[in-house]
């Protein structure tokens, strides 16, 4: 299973690497984002420095929209996806690992992020242990529930739609706990941000445990 | 009424001498619940009036909840047997579900108004619950995507994943929003009193007796709706099909093969 899922997340990763869409489309989107909240707030810093760990949570969710998305556009041209099926490895090893090739781009997003909200938003970083295990910890339950999610919706026309309905109130927990933990790590009170990361990792738990027992009918028969 | 075409037995009706008893029960039990929320009970010392909108708010809560378990418990059934029955059951649930998470937000707002002042407050009850009506048409929109593209099999794995994980995802919200809220105001106006009793409790429970009456009288129509669209496209299938075995037998000469 886990031979099955590095395989798989170093295909997607190359196929990145190669086609550099992230770096050249989603990441300057994530920039755009931090841009547009600030004019939309009133750049009196004030407010943004304030409300950075949520902002920062906000464009995250935007970004890995488009992350997922693209994670399963990929497997759509060229019968990708019958290819898949085809190939004889382990569906919870295919789930592993385009969550794993999320999980990369999603992290790389989030330090491109991170740099922006701290010279833009003014934010002064603290708790530097609890934002890094949150970061991992939501990271992780992102890429496992927008695996999930964005296998269901990729046979569909309507998926670019689709999947944010889908997606977006169920992930309301984990910006919810991120946020919070982000906010207890900046305020200087990081023993009231670590119960959240345990919310986070209890979710990315939950997420990959499901995800890895549904995936395979749900490439089997969708 | 005569059906257009003889192949699908029945009446064109979705009712039963079983709802109809059903749907007399409830129809009685609503004038009674009319009775007893707006006249025979008493007004709240704090909440005034607006408390009588508690008699249907909180019945269509309960059941808002009970239809997501239902579609939860109807996928998981559909992921064991694969019948037909339990896609539709799952279907019929969440969408009544969500007529009744909808009167519950309409109803919590209104009554926010003079209680609290505004329509809508941060409170972890709105907010969980307006996500919850989110989850819901997410899922509906699934299945009706499903129902249009696709063959049974096809359709029927992705909602029934989605519907498998639609009570566990209202759980996970609706306790993260509470967490969340808890932190902010401890001390929320509490929304029931937590002595309520006499007359208050009776309308109470009288109410969610009859939401709860109401609830399984559209359900069972909904299923045997759903039940009947099922056919409807099956028949249409079968139909198609024995039309274009008939062109093709007359397009074809005497003797050939088919």
């Amino acid at each position: 299973m886990f031979r099955d899922a590095t395989l798989i997340a170093g295909k997607d990763l190359r196929v990145e690497l190669r086609s550099k869409v992230t770096l050249q489309q989603v990441a300057p989107f994530a920039i755009l984002v931090l841009i547009l909240f600030g004019v939309a707030l009133d750049p009196d810093r004030g407010i943004l420095t304030r409300a950075s760990a949520g902002l920062f949570w906000v464009a995250v969710l935007l970004c890995g929209l488009l992350a997922i998305q693209r994670a399963f556009t990929i497997e759509a041209a060229d019968g990708g996806r019958d290819a898949l099926r085809l190939s004889g490895l382990d569906p919870a090893g295919i789930f592993l690992g385009k969550a794993a090739a999320i999980f990369v781009q999603l992290a790389a997003l989030e330090g491109v992020l991170a740099i922006g909200v701290v010279v833009m938003y003014g934010t002064a970083v603290t708790g530097v242990v609890l934002l890094l295990a949150t970061c991992l910890a939501a990271t992780a339950g992102l890429a496992a529930a927008g695996t999930l999610y964005g296998v269901l919706a990729a046979g569909l026309r309507v998926r670019e739609t689709l999947l944010p309905i889908l997606l977006l109130p169920v992930l309301a927990p984990v910006l919810i706990g991120a946020t919070k933990a982000f906010e207890a790590a900046l305020g200087g009170a990081a023993a009231d941000g670590w119960p959240w990361c345990g919310l986070l990792v209890t979710f990315a738990l939950l997420y990959t445990t499901f995800g890895t027992l549904a995936f395979g009918p749900l490439l089997e028969e969708s | 009424m005569t059906a257009p075409h003889a192949a699908p037995p029945g009446r064109a009706t979705t009712s039963s001498r079983g709802t109809r008893v059903l749907g007399a029960l409830t129809l009685a039990g609503l004038v009674l619940l009319l009775g007893y929320a707006l006249v025979w009970s008493p007004a709240d010392i704090v909440q005034k009036d607006s408390v009588r909108l508690m008699y249907v708010h909180v019945p269509t809560a309960i059941l808002a909840f009970t239809a997501c378990f239902i579609t939860t418990v109807a996928s998981a059934m559909w992921l064991r047997r694969r019948s037909e029955g339990w896609w539709v059951l799952g279907g019929a649930a969440a969408e009544v579900g969500l007529v009744f998470t909808g009167i519950c937000l309409v109803t919590g707002s209104i009554w926010g108004r003079p209680t609290w002042g505004t329509y809508w407050d941060w409170d972890p009850r709105i907010t969980s619950t307006t996500l919850l009506f989110i989850l819901l048409v997410g899922y509906l929109a699934l299945r009706r995507i499903d129902n249009e593209t696709g063959d049974a099999a096809q359709r029927g794995m992705r909602g029934a994943i989605v519907g498998l994980l639609l009570f566990p995802n209202v759980m996970i919200v609706h306790y993260s929003v509470d967490w969340w809220r808890s932190l902010h105001q401890k001390a929320t106006i509490t929304r029931l009193d937590p002595t309520i009793e006499g007359t208050m409790l009776f309308t109470l429970m009288l109410g969610i007796v009859v939401f709860g009456l109401l609830f399984t009288w559209l359900l069972v129509h909904r299923f045997r709706v759903g039940w009947l669209e099922e056919r409807v496209g099956a028949t249409g299938l079968d139909q198609a099909l024995v039309e274009r075995r008939a062109e093709a037998g007359v397009g074809v000469p005497a003797g050939g093969s088919a």
